[in-house]
């Protein structure tokens, strides 16, 4: 039997064994499951989670008396007090407001509310569109304009985006979108640092328990690095499709458990079936095996380098830095803008293109763009194996050496 | 069975090995000695290729050394270790399937290795839970579990108790009397000095002296006698043919004086001349250790 083979079985092994992996498979899933469940819970209910708000109308004006509609959760009530009477109502009442319309309330920043607490968005939002509406239906009133006629033209328009495509228009959600492809661009991020960092802990436990010199009189070091590379990524490789399955599984259960004619989480899930996960997936598990054949190898030759996991600060960074750049501009400007020159150029560039083009993939992606990111993918993991080959095979013999990097190029141009 | 030829090694700022070149023959105990940093580790990875030499060739049973050979030779390198998170069954197997053997095999032959050295419980236990000389013991099975025909111990009995060194030792001298080559390295030298048939001795990065022990003992021999008489404590007057180095007296009129001969005497000489004066219980040549052959020498070269 081949001897990377042996390897890769025990590293893989030893990993799917583990308790605490077991667990993962059932705990993230739960976890991801339970977060939707409060989040539709949250979305459908916001209104209810809150006390009931109550609304003074001090109305000097006399123009929007009494023409307030009551909301959920929000009752209107006009008032002849004057304004001190209702403040020492309003001190002793949290959920209470007063509103005061001036004669002038036309001026800017004339209509006033006070409350004990700060006002939230949701309520002062509300107010507003009300008084806007108010005063608009008086203005046509004024100016003899029917109202009913309004009315009936009047619609609620919010925007359906269509993607034209060459098969055919096809109905897309920019929300869905945008939470798919951030959530893949986290998702890779932290896997490729997980499982990353778990070649680079595996190297060090060899090299620190000293059994490398006895595995290395039987194998090349080059075998057992590939070995190693390749079974924590199959570990990898594993929970992911676990994690499908499981989701496959549990989305079914809570969506028959919730079915109901326009149900909250069937709608998000109608939305998200616009998204292609195919292929979505295809891509992520490119990405991430590329990129993490990529940076696993740098990983590896770090947890040579040293001799205990508290010794790799110092190189970890630069390796982690075009990661986390790419993850932070990610998920707080790229989404916003996915074709974007810099966008492009991040999903290009192998270190960065695995959390850059996840993101940028829901959105689409022209397949010349995918075609050079992929290429050059696979180039640059050949690359920085064979590099990071040469440094761990002279590293991995290295005691009580501060390595340095003056010293991790002197191991690369070492002869056999 | 291992031809060493003229091995060059060197790292960055210093040269491990000079030009050395040994010659181990097979069914040999060796001992490859010499003081720490003299270059035996880097001589023994090379013929473990887990290092390549800068110049120079190993040659293993005639054949250039290649990957062939890392099933027939074991190795026990001096920092021992194995995955502390690993159970031991399964561990000893992995090592012993990585030079090479079945599974089946592996499960076989460590099983009676763990009868004979009463190692039997615990094939479910991991490395951790083991003391130290545990360890080494489990360490030592994996070792020579493939059957190597070359067997390579780095300070094979540093950190073993007395009784655990023992118990290594003839399982050492087993593997020896069924054919297996044993090459040793050790900074302390009288440690194997009863052990090897032949050795080398390194310092600096060179090779100072190799040989059988016998042969090399031959040269190394200067004439010096330890005798004990009991009888009247003797005086020379310089007809004897030998010279006290000195002499010191014992209990119940016993007298032990050190002796070297004169050029041209023989210890049948002494005798001869002893024997009508006193009464003689013991002769015995006294040979150097190879601690003071390796200072001698290396006092020489300096």
């Amino acid at each position: 039997m081949n001897k990377v083979l042996l390897i890769i079985q025990r590293e893989y092994l030893t990993r799917v064994r583990k308790k605490a992996f077991i667990i993962m498979i059932f705990a993230v899933p739960l976890l991801i499951l339970a977060m939707g469940g409060v989040i539709t819970l949250v979305a459908k209910n916001s209104d209810q989670l809150t006390d009931a708000q109550v609304v003074k109308v001090i109305d000097e004006s006399g123009v929007f008396a009494g023409k307030f509609k009551d909301q959920q959760n929000l009752k209107f009530e006009t008032t002849q007090q004057s304004l001190a009477q209702v403040k020492t109502d309003l001190k002793k009442d949290d959920n209470m407001s007063a509103l005061q319309i001036p004669v002038d309330y036309k001026q800017k920043d004339a209509i006033k509310i006070y409350s004990r607490k700060k006002p939230g968005i949701t309520l002062t939002v509300k107010i507003e569109s009300e008084m806007n509406d108010i005063a608009i239906n008086n203005g046509m009133l004024k100016n003899h304009i029917d109202t009913a006629l309004l009315h009936s033209v009047k619609s609620d328009i919010s925007l359906n985006s269509i993607e034209i495509t060459d098969t055919g228009d096809a109905k897309t959600d920019l929300g869905a979108n945008i939470a798919v492809g951030i959530a893949c661009a986290i998702l890779i991020y932290l896997c490729l640092f997980i499982y990353g960092a778990q070649v680079m802990r595996g190297v060090i436990e060899e090299k620190t328990s000293r059994i490398i010199e006895v595995i290395i009189s039987s194998v090349k070091p080059f075998q057992l690095m590939l070995g190693k590379i390749i079974g924590v990524g199959l570990v990898g490789l594993t929970q992911f499709s676990a994690w499908i399955i499981l989701s496959i599984i549990s989305t079914k259960i809570v969506g028959h458990a919730f079915s109901s004619p326009q149900g909250g989480l069937m709608g998000a899930l109608s939305v998200l079936q616009t998204i292609p996960f195919g292929s979505v997936l295809m891509f992520f598990l490119f990405y991430f095996l590329t990129g993490y054949l990529l940076y696993s190898a740098l990983f590896a030759a770090v947890g040579s380098a040293v001799d205990s996991e508290t010794e790799t600060q110092q190189f970890m960074f630069p390796i982690t830095m075009p990661l986390l750049f790419t993850y932070l501009l990610s998920v707080t400007i790229l989404f916003r803008a996915p074709d974007s020159p810099l966008a492009v150029w991040l999903s290009i560039i192998p270190f960065t293109a695995p959390v850059a083009m996840m993101l940028r993939l829901p959105f689409g992606v022209p397949g010349w763009q995918l075609a050079v990111s992929m290429s050059l993918m696979i180039v640059a993991f050949l690359f920085t194996t064979y590099v990071a080959a040469r440094i761990y095979r002279v590293g991995i013999l290295m005691y009580g050496k501060k390595a340095s990097y003056k010293e991790l190029v002197k191991w690369f141009f070492y002869k056999e | 069975m291992l031809s060493i030829r003229n091995i060059v090694k060197q790292y960055a700022g210093h040269t491990a090995l000079s030009g050395v070149s040994l010659e181990v023959e097979r069914g040999q105990i060796f001992g490859l000695l010499g003081p720490n940093g003299a270059g035996k580790t880097s001589l023994i990875r090379i013929i473990n290729q887990i290092t390549a030499p800068d110049s120079g060739e190993v040659y293993f049973n005639g054949d250039k050394l290649n990957q062939s050979h890392i099933e027939k030779i074991g190795y026990l390198p001096e920092e021992r270790g194995l995955y502390k998170k690993m159970e031991i069954g399964e561990q000893m197997i992995y090592l012993a399937r990585l030079k090479g053997l079945s599974r089946d095999e592996a499960v076989k032959r460590l099983k009676v290795w763990f009868e004979k050295l009463g190692m039997e419980t615990w094939w479910k236990m991991k490395i951790e839970e083991l003391s130290k000389g545990m360890q080494q013991k489990a360490q030592f099975v994996a070792t020579v579990l493939h059957e190597p025909d070359l067997i390579i111990l780095d300070e094979p009995f540093s950190g073993f108790d007395p009784v655990n060194a023992e118990v290594i030792k003839e399982e050492i001298l087993e593997l020896n009397r069924k054919g297996a080559t044993i090459l040793f390295s050790t900074h302390r030298m009288e440690s194997v000095e009863q052990l090897c048939d032949a050795i080398a001795l390194l310092d600096r990065s060179k090779k100072i002296l190799d040989g059988k022990i016998k042969d090399i003992k031959k040269t190394y021999r200067n004439d010096i006698y330890l005798v004990e008489y009991t009888g009247d404590q003797l005086s020379f007057n310089g007809a004897q043919p030998f010279d006290v180095v000195d002499e010191t007296a014992g209990d119940d009129d016993s007298y032990t004086i050190r002796i070297k001969l004169k050029a041209g005497a023989t210890s049948n000489e002494v005798l001869q001349y002893l024997i009508p004066k006193t009464h003689i219980n013991m002769l015995q040549e006294v040979v150097p250790s190879m601690n003071e052959i390796f200072i001698e020498k290396v006092n020489k070269i300096a």
